[in-house]
């Protein structure tokens, strides 16, 4: 009894271990095996995803802290369309945990809304083909004019906005604009230039408020996205699609380093230290309270603090000021997000649904219904008219409409694309705006961590 | 007969085993496996690359940070814990007259086990609290009371990690409190006795008597806290800024491990990670195991 027992315990593990490795996690069998699809209908002008008339399809949410207005919106035009299409809804705070064994094991929904801070990563999912190419979707007539296709239909950059390498992957909705938010009743004239904007600032310092403010702890990529913005208005769309491309050098461009430079000076003279410890709400509670000026951030700004804010706060936002006279976009640029993480999955059970269930979402009524319901834009023109919306998202829909017309929409991509990228803006940000780095270190750092981005063979490289 | 009672305890062994197996075993033989490969984590593919992750973990700066921090940790941690743990249970056990504790020494014992009774993300988040940046924060706000500037105990790259580490000794101390008091219950009196007759002060007893026999509980204090430090996870993920911030001053594996594989979706280098974090493990417990062995006492 003495020492067979070890002897034996070894060859048991030995046995385990050999049987776990051939049943393992990524060793699926039936890899590469299409998805048996589901019957599809007759495709015909009404119906050009050939929409069955019975089966299922599941469509998956992220959970987030307000009412699913999408799943409540348009969820009731697709059953209305198709009474026999069996709806199913999934709906996860954490949806990389939830879903990613299913896209693993080759059952993914039809439809995902991938957002929230444990969204599927977008980019391992396009370079495993499981997302579905919208290429058709966006070819399709719209539901309000069939004579027009559905990417004609949307403002203009919203489906240029969606494409990865050439290829439309999610469904252009939620139209978003990102500038510096500020109390409306502090009577303000917003600054259009740099100067402008430092004797603002000067006097709100000797007002005794702090001027400007962002949270270093978790939201430092609103301020790197600022200073990206600044960095673009200074040269010009053609430098923000460098970045997205990861072209050499691209990162060290004069114009990146003069917006950090500016931004670094506003961070040293007129933040506060502090804040690099604080995060979002505790920063947004102190505007509300009116002890922080201005605040970049998108205009979910004022949703997000209803709670807090007092009767004597009333969002509204300017785009970040021209740094230089010679701005190759005028100072109505405003960074923008169009589009949305929302795709439809290649290896889905009816991607026929999920494409009408989008194409739905899309059309007038879909996107009205929506931005009734939430309050948020999406990039239906004219979708929100005569509407009664929020001061915030008003003037939200201006600076897009403003933008849009001078043709300086702002988006970019590496973001979503190179998380290694973004997970390095917050450190390399935190330490330029609170004094441990210049411009020059913070450039240097961003076009290293770019170019080893570059080299890693493991991550797959998109264009735009 | 033997045959019968092998069976029976075969047959209540085997399910623990399996389960054990199943859940614990195979995960690890599987990160082996995936740390091999270029597995993005959502297909059922991945390609093999060798020891590719292996050579990229270690030309990546912030792995080296990681470490730096873990050893900077492996010194203070252990080392501050079990030295206050230490003091502590002598003092609540043998220091006061005779062999009994201090006056009031039970109510001591519960209070210094009060944080072992939270859960470690519950003690994060109270610390968010203690360590706040404004004059808020319950340290800050003595700091500015006193009309100094607040203290940026987890936004200065000089001071974060030592924050940290005041949190693990914070969370700590209580536990192994409990543990070395058990251990100095189990020396007889007599021993102690024999010293005082002998005319040994408090120090000499500490040192001579309680230190020597208390060696294996110490030893295994030691392991478990090197353990816990190369852990860290959840401390850092709730407290730092930016995640193991500033600028990685607070970094420890288990993060990077973390941020890999869910951030990026670099699974196999994730997974690479993870290997490399084990062996860390196992060499730092051999160690200190080898170094600190010795014949056993009995008494």
């Amino acid at each position: 009894m003495h020492n067979s027992p070890h002897l034996t315990r070894r060859h048991a593990l030995g046995l385990l271990g050999a049987t776990l490795l051939t049943g393992c996690a990524m060793g699926g069998g039936g890899s590469g095996a299409p998805a048996s699809k589901a019957p599809t209908g007759k495709v015909s002008a009404g119906n050009p995803f050939g929409v069955p008339d019975s089966g299922k399809v599941e469509l998956a949410y992220f959970k987030g802290g307000t009412p699913n207005y999408l799943a409540e919106t348009v969820e009731p035009l697709l059953q209305k369309r198709f009474p026999n299409i069996k709806i199913q809804r999934t709906m996860s705070e954490r949806l990389s945990q939830t879903l990613q064994p299913r896209f693993v094991g080759g059952s993914p929904p039809d439809f995902v809304d991938n957002a929230g801070a444990d969204a599927l990563n977008f980019g391992a999912l396009i370079q495993d083909g499981q997302v579905l190419d919208l290429t058709a979707f966006y070819d399709a007539p719209s539901i309000d004019d069939p004579s027009k296709k559905i990417k004609d239909s949307l403002l203009p950059g919203a489906y240029e906005s969606t494409l990865v390498d050439g290829v439309p992957y999610t469904v252009s909705f939620v139209a978003r604009s990102f500038g510096l938010w500020y109390n409306a009743k502090l009577g303000l004239e917003a600054p259009t230039t740099w100067e402008a904007f430092i004797k603002v600032c000067e006097e709100l310092k000797k007002s005794g408020i702090t001027p400007f403010g962002y949270a270093g702890k978790n939201a430092a990529d609103y301020q790197a996205e600022a200073i990206l913005t600044s960095a673009v208005k200074i040269g010009g769309l053609e430098l923000v699609r460098a970045i997205d491309n990861l072209e050499d050098g691209a990162w060290q461009a004069e114009a990146v380093k003069q917006a950090a430079e500016a931004w670094a000076e506003i961070g040293a003279r007129f933040s506060d230290k502090s804040f690099e410890g604080l995060i979002h709400t505790e920063v947004q509670l102190r505007q509300n309270q009116g002890k922080v000026a201005f605040y970049p951030s998108g205009d979910w700004l004022e949703s997000e603090q209803q709670k807090t804010t007092p009767k004597d706060f009333e969002y509204t936002m300017m785009p970040t000021p021209s740094i230089t006279s010679s701005d190759k976009l005028p100072a109505a640029a405003v960074y923008a997000l169009l589009g949305s993480s929302m795709f439809a999955t290649a290896k889905g059970q009816n991607p026929a649904v999920a494409q009408e269930f989008m194409r739905l979402m899309v059309s007038k009524a879909g996107a009205r219904a929506y931005t009734q319901a939430s309050g948020w834009l999406t990039t239906v023109p004219g979708a929100a008219d005569g509407l009664e919306l929020s001061p915030g998202t008003l003037v939200s829909q201006r600076a897009l409409a403003a933008a849009g017309e001078a043709k300086a929409l702002i988006t970019w991509k590496w973001n979503g694309w190179y998380q290694p990228l973004l997970t390095e803006i917050r450190d390399a940000t935190n330490a330029l705006m609170y004094g441990r780095a210049t411009a020059a270190e913070f450039t240097e750092r961003m076009q290293k961590k770019a170019d080893e981005v570059k080299a890693d063979p493991a991550v797959k490289k998109y264009q735009r | 007969m033997r045959h019968g009672r092998f069976l029976f305890i075969a047959g209540f062994l085997a399910a623990p085993v399996i389960l054990y197996a199943v859940l614990v075993i195979g995960p690890y033989l599987q990160a082996f496996q995936i740390a091999l490969t270029n597995w993005r984590g959502v297909s059922a593919q991945a390609d093999f690359v060798g020891l590719d992750n292996f050579v990229r973990i270690f030309q990546d700066g912030l792995f080296w940070k990681a470490l730096r921090n873990h050893g900077q940790m492996l010194l203070a941690v252990p080392l501050i814990t079990i030295a206050m743990a230490l003091a502590f249970a002598f003092l609540l056990n043998v220091a006061g007259r005779r062999t009994k504790g201090l006056r009031g020494s039970g109510i001591y014992r519960v209070v210094f086990f009060f944080p072992q009774v939270l859960s470690l993300a519950a003690v994060g988040v109270l610390f968010q609290l203690v360590y706040r940046p404004d004059e808020s924060g319950i340290l800050n706000g003595l700091v500015t009371g006193l009309g100094f500037e607040p203290v940026g105990f987890l936004t200065d790259p000089g001071l974060a990690l030592w924050a940290i580490i005041g949190v693990m000794v914070w969370a700590g101390v209580g536990f192994y409190m409990v543990l070395f008091s058990a251990g100095m219950a189990a020396i007889p009196t007599e021993i102690y006795e024999a010293a005082e007759l002998d005319g040994a002060g408090r120090f000499r007893v500490f040192f001579s008597i309680t230190l020597p026999l208390l060696r294996n509980t110490v030893q295994v204090a030691w392991v478990y806290l090197g353990i816990a430090v190369l852990d860290g996870f959840a401390l850092v993920q709730v407290l730092s800024v930016n995640n193991g911030g500033p600028d990685g001053a607070t970094s420890v594996l288990g993060l990077q491990v973390w941020q890999h594989a869910f951030g990026n979706s670099t699974f196999g280098y994730a997974s690479a990670m993870g290997v490399v974090l084990f062996f860390v493990i196992m060499s730092i417990t051999a160690v200190t195991m080898r170094v600190t062995r010795r014949e056993p006492l009995e008494y």
